[in-house]
């Protein structure tokens, strides 16, 4: 398959959910549910509600995303 | 990127994986009722700096201690406290060392004083899984073989395996490339080519696969609160097959893990 177009939006942790999963409130104002990508799912990450991360979003799914990155 | 080590380097990491294992084997002969997470953590880091080496959790991306010590239902990153352990506990702790910019890393799940049944065959389970995936370590073969290996030991025991937290390249990082995965296809992923290191980590629960982490950001339970078992060994993978780095040393009484597993 072709390698799908993704988008790049940052947004904020509201809830922490169980398997490494996360309601992220992006800055438009959606809310989102958002999974730690591959190589951030190792061990001794630690995102709490609040933290400011960046999502990558499919077009095809604009209410699932994948937490690529996490602000300091 | 996966590095591929050259012997001395794997020597190297051996160093800091031995200084790991003689950890957990000092730790094993506090893991009683009655003493703190606390003071097994200070135990492990003045053993590790005794060593010549540094507590490589301590400070990693913030983690407040020198050990992960996960109760019952915890399975991972247990952050060390005044918590009084019990009798009939389980007791996962996680240890890592640094030594010359080379990282060891191992976990043992022990038992304080007597347990039930169901944890102790959960523990002894959870080893064997350990072990069946550190056979499929062998160059030639796809690195999902370890974890398929493992899934199908665990699993066929009835317990489940923890699909968020993996286990990962060591080296001259605590965690580096590739992730290793307890479950899978067998012949997927990358080649395992001689010189890998790998720390792989079977996380098994009794009940349901699922955790979740605490308020705290860090310790990780099941969602069922079933209790969990973790054993992880650092590996090299050479022409002979897997080594195991965080064993007890040639010739030395062998203290920790089970022998016939």
């Amino acid at each position: 398959m072709a390698k799908e177009r993704l988008i790049k939006v940052d947004g904020t942790i509201k809830e922490n959910l169980p398997n490494a999963s996360f309601r992220v409130e992006l800055e438009n104002g959606h809310e989102v549910l958002a999974h730690v990508s591959g190589k951030m799912r190792m061990h001794f990450i630690k995102i709490l509600p609040g933290d400011k991360v960046t999502l990558e979003l499919s077009p095809y799914d604009l209410t699932r995303g994948r937490i690529t990155y996490r602000y300091k | 990127m996966i590095y591929l080590r050259s012997e001395n380097e794997i020597a190297k990491i051996k160093e800091s994986n031995q200084i790991v294992y003689k950890t957990l084997e000092v730790l094993s002969k506090e893991m009683k009722p009655g003493i703190t997470t606390r003071q097994l953590d200070q135990i492990a880091e003045d053993f590790i700096r005794s060593q010549g080496a540094r507590p490589a959790f301590k400070g990693y991306n913030g983690f407040p201690a020198s050990i992960c010590a996960s109760i019952d239902d915890q399975v991972v990153h247990g952050i060390p406290s005044d918590r009084v352990l019990q009798e009939g506990e389980i007791v996962g702790i996680d240890v890592g060392a640094e030594k010359d910019g080379y990282y060891g890393d191992s976990a043992y799940t022990f038992a304080i004083g007597t347990i039930d049944s169901a944890k102790e065959r959960l523990m002894t389970v959870t080893r064997e899984a350990l072990y069946r995936g550190i056979a499929k370590a062998v160059p030639g073969g796809k690195l999902s073989d370890i974890g398929n290996a493992v899934q199908s030991h665990a699993e066929g025991e009835g317990y489940s395996v923890i699909r968020v937290l993996v286990g990962h390249g060591i080296g001259r990082e605590l965690h580096e490339s590739p992730e290793v995965p307890n479950y899978g296809r067998p012949g997927h992923g990358p080649e395992l080519r001689v010189g890998m290191c790998l720390a792989i980590e079977p996380m098994v629960n009794l009940g349901q696969h699922d955790v979740v982490t605490l308020d705290d950001g860090w310790t990780v339970v099941t969602a069922d609160h079933s209790p969990s078992a973790h054993y992880e060994h650092s590996i090299a993978i050479t022409e002979n097959g897997p080594m195991i780095l965080s064993d007890h040393a040639d010739g030395m009484e062998n203290l920790l893990w089970p022998k016939n597993d």
